[in-house]
């Protein structure tokens, strides 16, 4: 097939037809010139016809957004940085709104109609949980209230947050350290409260009478040993370390040994934060899995990755080349004091069956919590005070 | 790629328009539909997203897009364009005070890198030949004080503190006289990371810049951030009046379009971006840069730089007046094929081309191969058959053929469909008479 053929995208059975005699050429010409006469009177009307079509679909969209529009159109020709005021304006509406809480959006409500689950739509990518997400939500949302026969907007954020706890509710909740002696590696990206999450899960470990001891595996970081020895006095656990830039591999297999000469129940390793993307640093992290593995076979494992609540759609990629280097056992979730509301692990869910095992809620020792999917769902939509 | 490129998603909208010479409003609607689902998947936060459309909408419906020929590149480039403005048109660079030293806040949320920024920040300072004082004022997080006296060993620049038993407030007070004792002409304060809602720890960031009064508050924020960044910024905003941000962790893969929220609720400008852990990795922020990558469409917009290069404008009104006249030939399109060919590999070009119908380019391989035939036929045209494709009749066909060494039929088959092509040029240029400016082939 030629160049043209496919540039044009023209009937395929006409010009796939074989060759063609001068004659038949001709012939032909002439015939397409008469069809495209034709066509091209058509192709005319029917692009006036769109014109006035979209002319009509434009004119009612306008008329939906018209305040906005118009407000916008006059802050643009009134000041030059009107798009912004006019941005400035519409968030702080829109904290207001995350605020007040889809319970108030639900209740101007009096019907469920299109611009109902637009709002909800809203509310849902505002969490964070990802377009993708979202939509599957919706979709899953209309069927029930299509199959319950609901006409009540009330009722819908019930059937929401019910949707929303299914997606979460994944796997074993409960850290695998029972019985025998146990390993936890915990891993994530930079600054996402690895270290502070490891002192308060020695806190929680601890205080159910088991032994736990923890491995400044972080070299790399300025202070980062020091920081971990800090916990460690919080908690009145031990730490083993090594010089700063020493081999974190070296520590772990330390860490290891002393464990089990210690009779140790719970070893906390503590990690470098490392992009997912570096591929160096990844293989460095399947390393330190391998001697895990490797060096402690008797011992039960939960690899953590701890997810900041604050990141948004990236943390999908996070969660996915992690993976590829470790056996990741459960998500901790940080950093849900402030006002983010962390819905990317409901993207997480719909994807990957990887339970979200504990929050965090504040940089203190106390601040750490089993993680409740009905309750997390209830607070994506929660009247804040 | 973590993420489907808005140019893969455009390329799907475009391959609904079969045959079409130009988008419509509507189409240009469907299109800024794609750009709003890349921007949510960035990260920009919902409303800005919203805002941003409608602009674009405003902008795009009624003007450029339906009175081009090249419709899809030009959303792209409108988007493109208001996006980069809104990034900041130029680059801002970190100011001093006439009156030394110049005082730096460094502020944000808790991981988000003020620390190692401070860091990198005094590296550079250093570099330009002052001498900067870095301040530890974080007494609250295990180490932090520790952490930046690391830091500050290992560029090389003393670091003030008080340990952590001492007020921040009186920590930033005393550093700044003894940074006047010691004749530092910067000095950077690293605090400690807190939440926008926490108002005791606000208040103290507060107090700070009452009695420093620094030069410029830098809002350090992570470049993974998601809709939140709107509620953090503005709050950080309000509170203290920043000067600046600090977009960090930007060597991850994150679309970064948390700088975009931030931007847009703040309206101060993101000086610098932080792009590794080493202590040089810290870069001046390019609001081209960042726009396109937030939109993740390098490749499209490259191909429109590329286009606009080797697309001489005179040459193309000329072949604009002869296709009004049908006196469009085999000259001029051998011509335009040159001109394409310019551009790079047709391939990768077609690829690129948002506006390109693809469906068919999809099960058929384009290759250099094909063209190259097609060039090698018209070459083996006399040019005064290539002027007058009308008298090529069917011995002049077989000598071409052998002249090409292609067969008969292809012969055939290129002239048939370039006469089609003719006509249809013919049509879309009669179609849009007196509404449009200039004429670009459909392929262009
Ligand atoms: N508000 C709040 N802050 C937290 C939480 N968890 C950790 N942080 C803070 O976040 C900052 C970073 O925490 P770290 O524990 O040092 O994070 P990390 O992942 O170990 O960091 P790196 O080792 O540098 O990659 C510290 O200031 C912590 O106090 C939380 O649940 N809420
Ligand atoms: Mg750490």
């Amino acid at each position: 097939m030629s160049l043209f053929n496919k540039w044009f995208n023209k009937d395929k059975d006409k010009l796939n037809q074989e060759e063609l005699t001068q004659e038949e050429l001709m012939q032909e010409e002439s015939n397409v010139e008469q069809e495209e006469q034709e066509e091209s009177e058509e192709v005319k009307e029917l692009l006036e016809l769109e014109f006035e079509e979209q002319e009509q679909v434009e004119e009612q969209e306008e008329t939906e957004e018209v305040e906005e529009v118009v407000e916008e159109e006059k802050a643009l020709s009134s000041e030059k940085n009107g798009f912004f005021s006019k941005l400035v304006k519409g968030l702080t509406k829109t904290r207001n709104n995350i605020m007040d809480g889809i319970d108030n959006v639900l209740k101007s409500f009096t019907k469920i109609d299109e611009e109902l689950y637009e709002e909800l739509e809203e509310a849902l990518i505002m969490a964070d949980i990802g377009v993708d997400a979202t939509l599957k939500i919706m979709d899953g949302l209309r069927e029930k209230v299509k199959e319950k026969k609901i006409t009540d907007p009330a009722e819908l954020k019930k059937l929401l947050v019910e949707e929303i706890t299914e997606i979460l509710n994944k796997g074993n909740r409960e850290l695998n350290i029972s019985e025998g002696p146990a390993v936890i590696l915990v891993i994530g990206v930079n600054g996402v409260g690895k270290t502070t999450t490891i002192g308060k899960l020695a806190h929680v470990i601890k205080k159910d009478n088991k032994k736990v001891l923890l491995a400044a595996a972080d070299t790399f970081r300025a202070a980062a040993i020091e920081q971990l020895e800090i916990w460690g006095n919080r908690t009145g656990v031990d730490v083993i370390r090594h010089q700063e830039n020493a081999d974190p591999g070296a520590v772990i297999f330390d860490a290891i040994q002393a464990a089990k000469a210690r009779k140790t129940d719970v070893l906390i390793c503590d990690t470098a934060g490392r992009l997912h993307n570096k591929k160096n640093l990844m293989e460095e992290l399947r390393k330190i899995f391998k001697i895990i593995s490797r060096e402690y076979p008797e011992a039960r494992k939960e690899v953590l990755l701890v997810l900041d609540a604050t990141t948004g759609q990236n943390a999908l990629q996070q969660v996915k080349l992690f993976k590829e280097v470790t056996d990741i056992s459960g998500i901790i979730l940080t950093k849900l004091d402030g006002t983010a509301k962390g819905g990317i692990i409901i993207a997480i869910n719909s994807e990957m069956d990887i339970p979200i095992k504990y929050i965090g809620v504040g940089e203190g020792i106390e601040d750490l919590r089993p993680f409740n999917p009905k309750e997390f769902a209830e607070a994506l939509f929660a009247d804040e005070e | 790629m973590a993420f489907e490129s808005l140019s893969d998603k455009l390329q799907e909208v475009f391959k609904k328009l079969k045959g079409k010479g130009r988008l419509t409003e509507k189409d240009v609607n469907e299109a800024l539909r794609e750009v709003k689902l890349a921007l949510l998947e960035a990260d920009v936060n919902f409303k800005v997203v919203k805002s941003f459309i409608n602009k674009i909408k405003e902008r795009a419906v009624g003007h450029d897009v339906l009175e081009s020929l090249t419709p899809g590149q030009q959303v792209i480039k409108i988007v493109n364009e208001e996006l980069t403005e809104l990034m900041g048109s130029t680059q801002s660079k970190l100011t001093f005070s006439t009156t030394p030293p110049t005082i730096y806040m460094m502020v944000g949320l808790q991981g988000s890198g003020k620390t190692t920024t401070s860091g990198k920040l005094a590296a550079q300072i250093k570099k330009m030949g002052k001498k900067p004082l870095l301040v530890a004022c974080d007494v609250y997080r295990p180490a932090a004080i520790k952490q930046l006296q690391v830091v500050g060993s290992r560029v090389d620049v003393p670091v003030f503190s008080m340990g952590d038993a001492n007020n921040p407030v009186d920590i930033a007070k005393a550093a700044v006289v003894h940074a006047k004792n010691n004749k530092h002409d910067v000095v950077i304060i690293d605090t400690a990371g807190r939440l926008h809602i926490d108002e005791e720890l606000m208040n103290e960031l507060y107090e700070i810049k009452e009695i420093v009064k620094p030069q410029e508050i830098l809002l350090v924020v992570d470049a993974m951030t998601g809709q939140d960044a709107v509620n953090v910024a503005a709050s950080f905003n309000e509170k203290l009046g920043i000067d600046g941000v600090v977009l960090t962790k930007l060597d991850g893969d994150t679309r970064g379009g948390a700088a975009l929220s931030v931007r847009a609720v703040t309206q101060k400008p993101i000086k610098y971006v932080g792009l590794g852990e080493k202590l040089e990795d810290l870069q001046p922020f390019y609001p081209d840069r960042m726009a396109s990558r937030i939109l993740g469409m390098g490749d499209v917009l490259s191909l429109i730089e590329k286009a606009q290069e080797s697309f001489d404008e005179k040459k193309a009104q000329e072949l604009e007046k002869k296709i009004r006249k049908m006196e469009f030939d085999f000259e001029d399109f051998l011509e335009q094929m040159q001109q394409i060919k310019k551009m790079g590999p047709i391939n990768q070009l077609l690829g690129m081309i948002p506006g390109m119908n693809m469906q068919k380019l999809g099960d058929v391989e384009v290759n250099e191969k094909e063209l190259a035939h097609v060039e090698a036929i018209i070459q083996s045209m006399t040019i005064e058959e290539r002027r007058n494709p009308d008298i090529i009749n069917a011995s002049r066909k077989r000598r071409i053929a052998a002249g090409s060494g292609r067969d008969l039929q292809e012969v055939n088959r290129l002239i048939k469909q370039f006469e089609q092509m003719k006509k249809m040029m013919k049509q879309l240029t009669g179609m849009a008479k007196g509404k449009k400016g200039k004429f670009k082939l459909p392929f262009m």
